[in-house]
């Protein structure tokens, strides 16, 4: 029986036309096609549909794995099941209105999405943004990559079979949602940056919270590269499991920690500085096995690196205004909305219309978001909302990437594979 | 308008024009972004250049954008990185809006791969060549394209079948 029958034994009542096809491409993917032998009596030749909802897919994700026995032959993956057309709502929304989107897209660290966006934004309209924002941008991005860092390695311990890790990260995680319930006001979807500057100034609340959290973190990783650093059973799920070699991740454009692991040391934060990253002095962590313990090492690094950018930033963090002055350009402060009739118009503006780059204007700006290159083109017709915004996802790159590498694995060990890639469906699915 | 182009980059536009002078239409740079537009017949080939003489190594993105306008209305854009040289480059070709089609350039860059398949599933822009074109967030039983102009925000009511609330007897 060949597995091309597979299709007639699936008989799908939902979406007919679109499992077939996956079955089909399944079966497309390499030119060879082995017959799977029907005398074999243990069918250890199959299709297993894992997902779209399996706790360990991180968000709706669904694998088809062609099997024989326990070793993956052929992968497809689906995904579509969170399709929120986030970049149609772009197009029908002022820059501003929809900066709180981009929080839900990758959801494991917001504050870098919503930089992301405001970035961009600047770029294309032209807007200066004072100093000090940058330097408190650069604070909730490294908090932010430091956040999502520790969730990834909280699952990814967890799918590698350690439970209490997860307990252990996620009691450092709410550290960080504590400051940043001081800083923006909200634990989870912070969206505090504003076009021209951040919404409001830290409070030494806030900067007492950071410092804190900047002088115990450490230690916490200590103890944590201790327990697993030379672990033989984490080593053992980890070493030679998911290998990317270095060419093929220039080739399938792999980005991040995935890139960084396969040997290269590409980072948006050097590649083209944006905030004041050029002046501050940081290190781009990398390692050249390319596989999961290599990403397990990159990331760890990344976290001490993260804490040294913070630490710089709250020492050189000059004194000013946190948002540009123009009120065409972005929201006055809220002193002149109160007492002020110009302020009100110009919130009211601002609120409806929103800031109007130059008709026919296009900019791309990316920044380096815990899972990678993060990008946004905008392409303007000179209203408030953009003709066209598209959104250069780092996680759906990365998970263009593990339809590749998990060909040839075990089957147990695709979770700690992905795992280890660290895809975000929410921003996948964009 | 005069260009303001990094050396490399200004070498990128040289040696392109040199080489493909009848096929390169427009080179424009916005905010800081250079932008080269070129005939759609030339796509392979030029790519292929960028990708073996100029170190173009890496495609960070492809995209489509719907221009709207009664001729050449889809725009297909590559997002180019050389990393050796700190470079970005973004290459652009228009296609008509009756039956749009581009070469794949997934031979040259594996990671064309889904940037085209999400490209042809937004915009319906058909890629000549591609080793495994569907669908990829629609369902391949949705008639639409997303993100063209005059699909409405709301969707289109009944387009998808719902699954069925009562569940299977058997």
């Amino acid at each position: 029986m060949k597995l091309s029958d597979i299709t007639s034994k699936v008989q799908p009542t939902f979406f007919k036309e679109h499992q077939k096809k996956l079955y089909q491409s399944l079966e497309d993917k390499h030119t060879t096609i082995e017959e799977i032998d029907e005398g074999d009596p243990l069918t250890t030749k199959m299709v297993l549909n894992m997902g779209p909802q399996h706790p360990a897919t991180h968000g709706v994700l669904r694998l088809v794995l062609q099997l024989d026995g326990e070793t993956i032959e052929k992968t497809k993956i689906d995904i579509g099941y969170l399709h929120r057309g986030v970049e149609k709502i772009a197009e029908n929304k002022t820059y501003q209105e929809f900066m709180p989107y981009t929080d839900r897209m990758d959801y494991l660290s917001p504050y870098s999405n919503n930089v992301a966006l405001c970035c961009a934004v600047e770029k294309i309209a032209d807007v200066e943004v004072p100093e000090r924002a940058h330097y408190i941008r650069m604070i909730g991005c490294e908090l932010a990559r430091i956040s999502s860092h520790l969730l990834w390695l909280g699952t990814m311990v967890m799918d590698a079979g350690a439970v209490s890790f997860f307990i252990w990260t996620f009691k450092e995680r709410e550290k960080i949602y504590d400051i940043m319930d001081r800083i923006g006001g909200h634990r989870f979807t912070i969206s505090h940056s504003r076009i021209g500057g951040v919404a409001n100034d830290l409070t030494d609340e806030a900067t007492g919270a950071i410092k804190e959290f900047v002088k115990t973190f450490p230690n916490e990783l200590k103890d944590w590269h201790k327990l697993l650093d030379r672990n033989r059973l984490f080593i053992d799920r980890n070493e030679a499991v998911g290998v990317l070699k270095t060419e093929d991740a220039f080739d399938i454009g792999a980005t991040g920690p995935v890139l960084r692991a396969s040997g290269y040391a590409m980072d948006i934060r050097k590649f083209t500085p944006y905030a004041r990253y050029s002046e501050v002095d940081f290190d781009v962590p990398t390692r050249l096995e390319g596989d999961n313990l290599a990403r397990y090492f990159v990331r760890m690094e990344e976290m001490h690196e993260s804490i040294r950018i913070i630490e710089q930033c709250l020492e050189k963090l000059p004194k000013g205004p946190v948002r540009m002055d123009d009120a065409k350009k972005s929201y006055p402060s809220k002193d002149e909305v109160y007492y002020s009739m110009e302020g009100m118009i110009h919130d009211f503006m601002m609120t409806d219309t929103g800031i109007c780059p130059p008709d026919g204007a296009e900019s791309y700006h990316a920044i380096e978001s815990p899972k990678g290159e993060l990008g946004y083109y905008i392409q303007s017709d000179g209203t408030g909302h953009p003709w066209r915004l598209k959104i250069n996802a780092p996680s759906y790159t990365n998970l263009q990437v593990l339809e590749n590498i998990l060909d040839g694995e075990m089957v147990a060990d695709t979770v700690v594979i992905i795992g280890g890639v660290d895809p975000v469906l929410g921003e996948a699915d964009k | 308008m005069s260009l303001n182009l990094s050396e490399y980059l200004q070498k990128t536009v040289d040696d392109l024009s040199g080489n493909f002078a009848d096929k390169l239409i427009h080179v424009y740079q916005s905010s800081g972004d250079t932008f080269i537009v070129i005939q759609a017949d030339a796509l392979l080939e030029i790519c292929k250049y960028l990708k073996e003489n100029l170190h173009y190594i890496y495609l960070s993105d492809v995209f489509g954008i719907d221009r709207y306008t009664s001729e050449e209305r889809f725009e297909v854009v590559y997002n180019l990185l050389s990393f050796k040289h700190h470079q970005r480059v973004f290459i652009k070709v228009r296609c008509e809006e009756e039956n749009p089609e581009v070469d794949s350039v997934s031979k040259i860059w594996k990671a064309a791969n889904w940037f085209e398949r999400e490209v042809y599933d937004m915009f319906g822009v058909f890629f000549r060549n591609h080793p495994d074109l569907r669908r990829i967030y629609m369902p391949e039983d949705f008639e639409y394209y997303p993100l063209r102009k005059e699909f409405p925000l709301l969707g289109i009511p009944g387009s998808i079948p719902l699954p069925s609330t009562t569940p299977d007897t058997d």
